[in-house]
């Protein structure tokens, strides 16, 4: 059944956006809230075989989710999300960047703008989100993050293919 | 300094470039004459996306010709394919969660 269920992933590699649209099997509402309240987010946002931990979360306009990624082995990787437009339960914007347990944002590393759009498509709930960086070499590095931090096994592949893009 | 494929793409003129010469092989003469710019600059372009594997060369008698990878383009959708697995995965992972609380209201 979860095949039947509609899913893009677009890359624009002159915008350096991805644009990835998922329908869901729940309403809107019930969508809405497993974005935006961290109880729920910690059981969906990483994954596997990474888990999500909040660290705290104040989802408001100027407000943010401060989270990590733990692998299986303990090894914590930090988020700090900045929310900047809320409009329940229709869309919101946000900053997501890289940072440390204290919550300081890392400036070496990418971040990316998000817009998260939510709409009904009959029962069940349409989620589009763009994600936008600066480049699109931000994005590799948020990929070579991911796989350093084993992000998940599919990626074991990627470490091939980048040392060959890299010869 | 580093080269790979994903500089050789974040160049427009490059990306132009590229899409001149996926139809076919250009000398750079050929392919400067599309461009408001400098032979030198196209040039430039050229040995970056050379280096970055992205294009090679033929010699036909005394000129030189350029030609895509298409290989090499092709890993860049592979590259991507990485990425929307993951996101793939996320979303499996709210599917079974929307899923548990729906069974629990």
């Amino acid at each position: 059944m979860k095949n039947n269920l509609h899913f893009d992933f677009i890359a624009d590699k002159e915008k350096n956006t991805l644009t990835i649209r998922r329908e869901f099997l729940a309403g809107r509402q019930l969508v809405w809230d497993c974005y935006t309240k961290s109880e729920l987010l910690d059981r969906w946002f990483a994954p596997k075989p990474l888990t999500t931990k909040t660290k705290s979360m104040d989802f408001r306009e100027g407000g943010h989710w401060h989270y990590a990624m733990v692998e299986p082995n303990g090894t914590e990787y930090w988020g700090y999300t900045e929310y900047q437009k809320i409009k329940p339960i229709d869309y919101y914007t946000a900053l997501d960047a890289f940072s440390n347990a204290e919550g300081e944002i890392n400036k070496d590393l990418p971040s990316a703008e998000w817009l998260v759009t939510f709409t009904d498509k009959g029962e069940n709930a349409l989620v589009e989100t763009i994600v936008t960086y600066k480049s699109l070499s931000d994005l590799e590095a948020v990929i070579q993050m991911g796989m350093e931090q084993g992000m998940t096994a599919t990626l074991e592949k990627l470490d091939e293919l980048l040392l060959i893009l890299k010869k | 300094m580093r080269r790979d494929i994903f500089q050789a793409i974040a160049d427009p003129t490059r990306r132009a470039i590229i899409t001149l010469i996926a139809i076919h092989a250009m000398t750079p003469n050929a392919i400067a004459e599309h461009f408001d710019t400098t032979r030198q600059a196209i040039s430039k372009h050229l040995r970056v996306l050379t280096e970055c594997e992205l294009v090679k060369q033929q010699h036909q008698g005394r000129e030189i010709y350029y030609m895509l990878e298409i290989d090499k383009m092709r890993e860049i959708d592979k590259w991507l394919e990485q990425f929307r697995r993951i996101w793939e995965t996320r979303f499996q992972q709210l599917d079974d969660l929307l899923s548990t609380i729906k069974y629990k209201k």
